[in-house]
């Protein structure tokens, strides 16, 4: 039997990985992607907690509820976030974010 | 109908106004500007007339309300006018003086481009100089003091594009300033004490006993500097010879006659404060007698014709202030009243030597006048009589007044007064003789002719007064205080005496002489009074401005406002650090924001 410690130490580790990649990559695309990798490990702690936490023998769906509704945010934002991307990319011929420093005071 | 009073003060106002904005809006002629504004003040003349012959011998002194002018609650400021026998006849002296010195400038000032300036200022003049007189409180008093203040510093200007004329009236001006700011001090002094501005007030505050000891001796003190500063005494004494630049008839009235007596005046009329503190009292003889004897020092060496007149009138100023300190108010009031006519008639004598001379104003380039203007010589003549005492005009009562005085009081004055008597026979002898005896020295005074009609009547006129005004006849009448005194025969001997000395020497000294034979270079530059003040401006003035200045700069400046805006300016560097515009900079610090959040929320409990 895997253990609800198990499920969240797997969801803390791609979270830390994830957000590890924001930090430090450098292309705007793989920090988008170590984005969507910090949703999908805050989506498996949410769906653990589910699926640990019964009511009458059933899981409390509420938390497979709130990963649908981040799965369906994060896919508008990937919209979003890809187009500007795109747009930069136009602009500036680079997705490096070095180079995108013009509102630096 | 407004009031006598009234009309004599606000009449010339008015004309004022009129002749400044009539003349420059609508281009009226001159002339006619200095008719209207001649014809104002001979009304406030006969009204002023009316006024002393109005009165009962017996009828008390009254105060005509005129209006309030501020009014704070428990304090008044009201524009009033005093009428006693004081008042009216320092009016009677201001107006008649007044119109004279109008009349003498329609001819003295007929080709002057200015002319209709000049008679607004003239006008102006006349309305401060009535304010002064009427004056009932401390507040309406300093108003008018002000403004003769600034009609004095404007005629003196009158011709401004002249260097000289323009820094004479600006130096007038600030010498002034430095007085009445002791004035204003003093009225602050009484006003605090008594708690009341008018004089009937803080009369009665004194002799309740409010104000006593140092305090009072230093308000009268104050008061006394405003007198010091308009009546020219040592040691602000150094601006009336500068006045001279202004036009002579100017001279005659402001700087001889009204306006510098304004101070003797004052302190006759704040007697009852200098009655009552002695020690100031001794001050003020003292500075009088001092300034009478240092004026008449350097009058002996002066060659402009003019600044011997502005010596003398400083010398003469001295006396009254004098006689002020020994307790002899009337007798400095009897002498302003005869020195007004004698010095009016000199300086208007003055002006018609140097009007006939094409403006030439040194006695060492006159000469032999006396036979070109007969008549400006024999009122000059006369008024020099009166001025050096000769027995029987009016100079020779009110000086004996003021001798009598010092005789009384305290010898060393009196030896002071009877030297300056010399002295003043000594210089005015030189004068005469110089300007009007012996042979022509240059063209202009070759060729002088007699001066015209309109200025010759208000010679004779102020002739005839020169020699009368000191018998009871007219004194009783019309002057503010006469006083009748006993024959003394050492003060007549002392007074003959120094007649006789100081005159006879100056006749020995300078008849037929082409140049001066004497030489005093501390006389004939003024006991270096002028390059001392500028040496103290120079030392003083500069080195407190530099410490001010370095105040500023160091404090004020940098500390103080430039500080304030480098502290923001440094303050706002720094967090403009904060805003790299790296993105996973702030990604860093806000994943650090939550770590700090999640340690306090859930361990840190």
């Amino acid at each position: 039997m895997v253990t609800l410690n198990a499920y969240l130490l797997v969801s803390g580790l791609l979270f830390a990985i994830g957000f590890a990649g924001v930090l430090l990559r450098r292309n705007i695309i793989i920090i988008f992607m170590c984005l969507e990798l910090m949703l999908s490990a805050s989506n498996l702690s949410l769906v653990a907690f589910s699926r640990f936490n019964t009511v009458n023998g059933l899981p409390n769906y509420n938390g497979q509820i709130l990963v649908f509704f981040i799965i369906a945010v994060a896919a508008a934002e990937v919209a979003v976030g890809l187009a500007i991307i795109v747009a930069l990319f136009r602009a500036r011929r680079t997705t490096h974010v070095e180079d995108m420093n013009s509102m630096k005071g | 109908m407004p009031s006598t009073p009234a009309i004599i003060l606000f009449l010339p106002l008015a004309v004022a106004a009129f002749v400044l904005l009539a003349s420059k809006g609508f281009k009226l002629n001159a002339t006619v500007c200095a008719l209207v504004s001649t014809a104002s003040v001979a009304i406030t003349l006969v009204l002023s007339l009316a006024l002393i012959f109005g009165a009962k011998s017996d009828s008390p002194d009254e105060v005509v309300k005129l209006f309030t002018w501020a009014d704070f609650g428990s304090l008044q400021l009201e524009i009033n006018a005093t009428l006693d026998r004081l008042s009216r006849g320092m009016l009677f002296v201001v107006t008649f003086i007044g119109t004279l010195v109008h009349v003498f400038s329609l001819g003295y000032m007929k080709d002057d481009a200015g002319k209709a300036r000049y008679y607004a200022g003239l006008s102006l003049f006349m309305f401060s100089m009535t304010g002064i007189v009427l004056a009932d409180n401390f507040a309406m008093m300093f108003i008018f003091w002000e403004l003769v203040g600034v009609s004095s510093y404007i005629l003196i200007g009158h011709w401004y594009t002249k260097d000289s004329a323009a820094d004479a009236a600006k130096k007038a001006f600030l010498t002034n300033r430095i007085g009445d700011f002791g004035f204003m001090i003093g009225i602050l002094i009484l006003f605090g004490a008594t708690g009341s501005i008018t004089f009937a007030g803080v009369e009665q505050g004194l002799t309740a006993g409010v104000l006593t000891g140092g305090l009072l001796t230093a308000a009268t003190l104050c008061i006394f500097c405003g007198a010091v500063g308009k009546s020219a005494q040592f040691p602000l004494h150094v601006w009336l010879p500068d006045a001279m630049e202004g036009p002579t008839p100017v001279s005659a009235l402001i700087h001889a006659a009204t306006m510098v007596a304004a101070g003797v005046y004052m302190l006759v009329r704040v007697s009852f404060l200098i009655g009552v503190s002695e020690n100031a009292a001794t001050i003020i003889a003292y500075v009088g007698g001092f300034t009478a004897l240092i004026a008449a020092l350097m009058a002996t060496q002066q060659d402009d014709i003019k600044r011997i007149l502005a010596y003398s009138t400083l010398s003469q100023l001295g006396y009254m202030v004098m006689a002020v300190g020994l307790a002899a108010g009337e007798a400095a009031m009897f002498h302003l009243f005869t020195h007004a006519f004698f010095k009016a008639l000199l300086f208007l004598g003055s002006g018609a030597v140097i009007y006939a001379c094409h403006h030439e104003q040194d006695i060492w380039k006159m000469g032999g006048l006396k036979d070109k203007m007969k008549g400006t010589f024999a009122t000059f003549a006369i008024g020099t009589a009166a001025l050096i005492a000769v027995p029987f005009t009016s100079g020779f009562f009110s000086k004996e007044a003021i001798l009598e005085a010092a005789l009384h009081h305290d010898m060393l004055l009196f030896l002071c007064a009877a030297g300056v008597a010399l002295l003043t026979a000594f210089y005015m002898t030189r004068l005469v003789v110089v300007a009007f005896f012996g042979k022509a020295r240059t063209g202009h005074s070759d060729h002088a002719t007699e001066v015209p009609m309109i200025m010759l009547a208000p010679l004779m006129l102020l002739a005839f007064l020169s020699i009368f005004s000191g018998y009871s006849i007219i004194a009783d009448t019309l002057s503010p205080a006469a006083v009748h005194s006993e024959f003394n025969l050492a003060i007549f001997l002392t007074s003959l005496g120094a007649l006789i000395a100081g005159a006879g020497g100056a006749w020995i000294l300078y008849a037929g002489k082409d140049k001066d034979p004497l030489n005093i270079g501390i006389f004939r530059n003024k006991f270096y009074f002028d390059e001392l003040y500028s040496v103290i401006i120079k030392f003083a003035q500069d080195k407190f401005a530099m410490v001010v200045s370095a105040v500023d700069d160091l404090f004020i400046d940098s500390l103080c406002v430039n500080g304030i805006s480098r502290a923001v300016n440094g303050f706002g560097l720094l967090l403009r650090r904060l805003q790299s515009g790296n993105l996973q900079g702030y990604a860093f610090v806000f994943g650090l924001g939550i770590l700090v959040i999640l340690y306090i929320a859930l361990i840190n409990t």
